[in-house]
């Protein structure tokens, strides 16, 4: 017979339910406004490190849809438009992503606030979780510090060949082959994260200007960053923010620039989003923007270390 | 023999990795905010027995390995191979001492044990948790000394030399755990 009980216990289940509910009264507090945007757009991410679902076509709507794996693009949209600040609690879908702390299929609570930097929306992300988990101190640290105090190297001064070398003095790492972002993204995770593990909230911010995603690149003592941030709470990767890029036509090369990568690592190229173009050139406020993980803030609320066991089906028995 | 990719790889998978088969014991999938995402994976070298932990990008992929365990008599040893048999087509495999291994110390004759095999060919052989086997050389044994500690060491049909309580003698048959070479107790009373 299948298995067909949930993986989540009736606590869990409820204390998801009340999380919803202290997320929902914290944004109504400060008068922000919830929102709902597609889960299928016409578009996909021209990021090459994720993989959208795609649903084929249906019988009557002759093209296929992606579904989404952020609702950043429909929401800078409404930006645009005028909506002021707003936020929105939305399924977000990736292929391939499945492990103790990813499921395909997943919950992500994203805002934007007008007139933040990214610091300062920092400081309310970090509101947020403490009106979830209670209260608790946080701290701030750039990437290049968290480089500094966790590896003793320089991520900015240090070259692919050197970092290649620490990774492999560390790790059985066979024969993967990577530039810098790769290597830089293995030390993270490998060696990093578990390092972070000790240090409670803990933002990362100003990261390499190649991994600056959709944020502003900033010149800082002589190096370009990213106005990019990361939310690690015991070394669980929670949230990603912004300040984010507003103009449209760098917005466009960037689009181009991934989708040029997407081909050199025999991916396909993906569609760009002109609507978010078109939004964007027509003018989107100066914002930041922050995504984070429901179902991980869940697993710290509830202490469990698997998501499978606060989701009510998992992946494989969806 | 069919690929499998890293979002595949399950504990008790057998993949080919380096030219040697391999068991996946544990597969960790991580992946930073944005960019690369990799697997941790741990795996047991099924020839060395060697544990130890790889890093794959993910997405990709290993060769499946031609590896079966299956439960089988051992039949007898001809001073060079052992040899074992299927219990259901009485085919025969012989084991050189290297797939034996230590196995050899707990192999008694028409027990069944669990050959692992790859490619068709016995390439380690697991024995059975508890065995019984005789004392065949030990001390004399000291009347009247039943349960007070103390040991001495006795040597077993097989070889083995395991420790054993004082009261023990020759000829006397003990169950011993296989995992550990610790004697259990006296043996006919499972």
């Amino acid at each position: 017979m299948p298995d067909w009980q949930p993986g989540a216990g009736l606590s869990q289940l409820r204390a998801r339910a009340g999380l919803l509910a202290a997320i929902r009264r914290f944004f109504a507090e400060r008068d922000i406004l919830e929102v709902e945007t597609p889960l299928l757009c016409g578009s996909g991410i021209t990021d090459p490190a994720i993989e959208p679902l795609i649903v084929a076509a249906g019988d009557s709507l002759s093209a296929q849809r992606y579904l989404q794996t952020s609702p950043e693009y429909a929401m800078k949209r409404l930006l645009a438009a005028g909506s002021g600040p707003i936020y929105q609690v939305a399924r977000a879908f990736r292929d391939g992503e499945a492990g103790a702390r990813h499921n395909p299929e997943f919950s992500l609570l994203e805002w934007y606030r007008p007139g933040f930097d990214h610091h300062a929306l920092m400081a309310e992300v970090a509101a947020l979780v403490c009106a979830c988990l209670g209260e608790r101190p946080w701290r701030k640290l750039s990437y290049r510090e968290l480089f500094r105090q966790g590896l003793g190297l320089d991520p900015f001064e240090v070259d692919a060949g050197e970092l290649e070398r620490v990774a492999r003095g560390r790790h059985d790492l066979g024969n993967l082959e990577g530039d810098r972002d790769f290597w830089l993204d293995l030390l993270l995770t490998h060696d990093l994260e578990p390092w972070l593990a000790g240090q409670g909230l803990c933002f990362v911010y100003d990261y390499p200007a190649s991994q600056a995603a959709l944020a502003q690149i900033v010149d800082h003592d002589g190096v370009e960053v990213g106005q990019r941030f990361e939310l690690y709470i015991d070394g669980v990767e929670l949230a990603n923010g912004y300040h984010e890029l507003t103009d449209a036509a760098e917005q466009r090369a960037r689009f181009e620039a991934d989708n040029a990568r997407r081909l050199a690592r025999g991916q396909p190229a993906r569609p760009l989003d002109e609507y978010l173009l078109a939004a964007l050139a027509a003018g989107m406020p100066a914002c930041s923007g922050v995504a984070l993980g429901v179902d991980r803030l869940l697993m710290l609320a509830c202490g469990e270390a698997d998501i499978r066991r606060v989701l009510a089906f998992s992946w494989e028995r969806s | 023999m069919a690929s499998y990719s890293t979002n595949e790889f399950r504990s008790g998978l057998k993949v080919m990795l380096d030219g040697d088969p391999c068991s996946i014991l544990e597969n960790e999938f991580v992946k930073p905010g944005k960019g690369q995402a990799f697997n941790r994976v741990r795996l047991r070298n099924l020839k060395t027995g060697r544990v130890w932990d790889r890093t794959f990008k993910s997405g990709e992929s290993l060769e499946g390995a031609d590896v079966m365990d299956r439960t089988m008599e051992y039949l007898y040893n001809d001073g060079e191979f052992y040899y074992f048999m299927e219990p259901d087509t009485f085919e025969q495999h012989q084991a050189d001492v290297k797939a034996v291994g230590d196995a050899h110390l707990w192999l008694k004759e028409q027990e069944s044990c669990e050959v692992t095999l790859y490619n068709g060919t016995p390439l380690s052989v697991a024995p059975p948790n508890f065995v019984e086997l005789e004392i065949v050389e030990t001390d004399p044994g000291l009347k009247g000394d039943t349960a007070q500690g103390g040991s001495k060491p006795a040597t077993l049909s097989t070889g083995a030399v395991v420790k054993v309580p004082l009261f023990l003698s020759q000829g006397e048959v003990i169950r011993v755990d296989t995992r550990s070479g610790e004697y259990q107790g006296r043996g006919g009373k499972s």
